[in-house]
C-alpha cells in the first residue's frame, strides 16, 4: 500500500502532464502555442502575490523570533492540557498553521528529543502530516485575486486545525 | 479580521522583542524574511508558468471542459453555487489531487488558477464566495496521502517503522478536513 501510494505521488505530476499534452496533440491544437501564450501568465501572478507574501512573512517573523510565539504558547498550555494534548506538542500544535518550514523544525527537534518511536515522536509526526500552513495559503490565494473580505475562512480553517490537533492525540493514543 | 491578526502579531512581537532585550532580532527579520517572501515568488513563477501553460493547453482542447462534466456532480454538493461544467470545477480538481500527493508549488499553481475563475463568476469582487471560502479550506485541510518530509525525519532518526504514521496521519486529516467542510456550511449563512 506503501509502496504503490509512493509511486503516484512520484508520478502524479508527470501523468497529468502526459494526458495533457496528449489530449491536445490528439484534438489537434497547437500546444505549444498554447503552452507559451499560458505560461506568460505564471509571471504576472507572481508579481501580483508577491506584495501579500511579503506582508505575511514579516508579521510571522516577527511574531515568532522575538518570542512571542513561545509565550503565546506558555499562556494557553493549561486549556490545550485540558483537551489531553501533551504540553510537549503544543508549539508544534500553534506552529503549525502559521509556517510551514518552523514546523518542521520543531518536529525535527521533537523527534531528535524524544525518538521517532516515543508518543510524542509519533503525535508530532501525525500532526505534521495532518495539517496545512493557513496564513500565508490564505495571504497569496485571496492576495492573488484581490480580495479583502475572506469572510469565515479563517474561523472555519482554525476550527478544523484543532480537529486534527485534536485528533492526532487520539488516533495514537488508541493506535499505539 | 486578517488586518488585526497582521497588527497584532507585529505589535506583540515588537513588545515581547523589546521586554526580552531582544530587539535586534527585529532587524534581521525584516530584511531576512522579507528577502524570503521575494525568492520564494520568483521561485513559483517557473512552475505556475509551466501549470498555467499546460491548463492553457488543456482548456483548449477541451480537456478542462471534459474534467468539469466527470467531476460537476460530485462537485456540486460542495459547491452548489457553481454552475455545471464550470472551469473551475476543472482546476479545484486537479488542484485537490496535486494537493493528495504532496505536489507543493504545483498544486498552489493550480489552486491560483481556481481562483481565478472562481473569482470571474463573484457579484462581488472584493468579498469572498461561499464557494471561494470552502475551496481555501478544504485546501487548507488538504488531505495529504504521504507526508513525505515527515517520513524522512523518521528515517533519519532511526526509526524502527516511519511509515506507521501514514494510517494516523490519513486519520487526522480526514477529521480535519470534515470538520472545516462542516464548519464551512454552517458558517456561511453567518458571516
Amino acid at each position: 500500500m506503501v509502496k504503490i501510494l509512493n509511486f503516484l505521488s512520484i508520478m502524479i505530476i508527470p501523468i497529468m502532464i502526459t494526458i495533457i499534452l496528449v489530449y491536445g496533440m490528439i484534438k489537434k491544437i497547437n500546444i505549444y502555442e498554447a503552452f507559451v501564450e499560458g505560461a506568460g501568465e505564471g509571471f504576472k501572478t507572481a508579481v501580483r502575490i508577491m506584495p501579500y507574501l511579503i506582508a505575511i512573512f514579516l508579521a510571522i517573523g516577527i511574531f515568532k523570533d522575538s518570542g512571542a510565539l513561545n509565550l503565546f504558547t506558555k499562556i494557553i498550555s493549561p486549556i490545550t492540557n485540558f483537551f489531553g494534548i501533551p504540553r510537549e506538542v503544543l508549539p508544534l500544535a500553534i506552529m503549525r498553521p502559521v509556517s510551514g518550514s518552523g514546523a518542521l523544525g520543531i518536529v525535527k527537534d521533537l523527534i531528535h528529543t524524544y525518538g521517532p518511536d516515543s508518543f510524542i515522536g509519533r503525535v508530532a509526526s501525525t500532526m505534521m502530516g495532518s495539517a496545512e500552513t493557513i496564513f500565508y495559503t490564505m495571504a497569496i490565494y485571496f492576495g492573488a485575486v484581490g480580495i479583502k473580505m475572506g469572510r469565515h475562512t479563517l474561523l472555519a480553517a482554525l476550527l478544523s486545525h484543532l480537529a486534527a490537533v485534536i485528533a492526532s492525540v487520539l488516533i495514537c493514543k488508541f493506535m499505539f | 479580521m486578517i488586518n488585526k491578526i497582521w497588527f497584532f502579531m507585529i505589535i506583540i512581537g515588537m513588545l515581547v522583542a523589546i521586554a526580552t532585550n531582544n530587539i535586534q532580532i527585529i532587524n534581521d527579520v525584516v530584511i531576512k524574511n522579507t528577502q524570503e517572501a521575494v525568492g520564494f515568488a520568483i521561485g513559483l513563477t517557473g512552475i505556475m508558468a509551466v501549470w498555467l501553460g499546460l491548463m492553457n493547453v488543456a482548456e483548449k482542447s477541451g480537456l478542462i471542459k471534459r474534467i468539469g462534466k466527470i467531476m460537476s456532480p460530485f462537485i456540486r454538493l460542495l459547491f452548489p453555487q457553481i454552475p455545471k461544467n464550470h472551469p473551475a470545477i476543472s482546476s479545484m480538481v486537479m488542484n485537490m489531487v496535486a494537493n493528495m500527493f504532496g505536489a507543493g508549488n504545483s498544486a498552489t499553481a493550480l489552486g491560483l488558477k481556481a481562483m481565478e475563475q472562481l473569482q470571474s463568476i463573484n457579484p462581488v469582487k472584493t468579498r469572498a464566495t461561499n464557494a471561494m471560502c470552502m475551496f481555501l479550506v478544504i485546501n487548507m485541510s488538504s488531505i495529504q496521502l504521504i507526508p513525505l518530509s515527515v517520513l524522512k525525519i523518521r528515517a533519519d532518526a532511526g526509526s524502527v517503522n516511519p511509515t506507521e504514521i501514514i494510517g494516523t496521519s490519513l486519520v487526522a486529516t480526514t477529521v480535519s478536513t470534515v470538520v472545516g467542510i462542516i464548519a464551512c456550511k454552517i458558517l456561511e449563512r453567518k458571516y
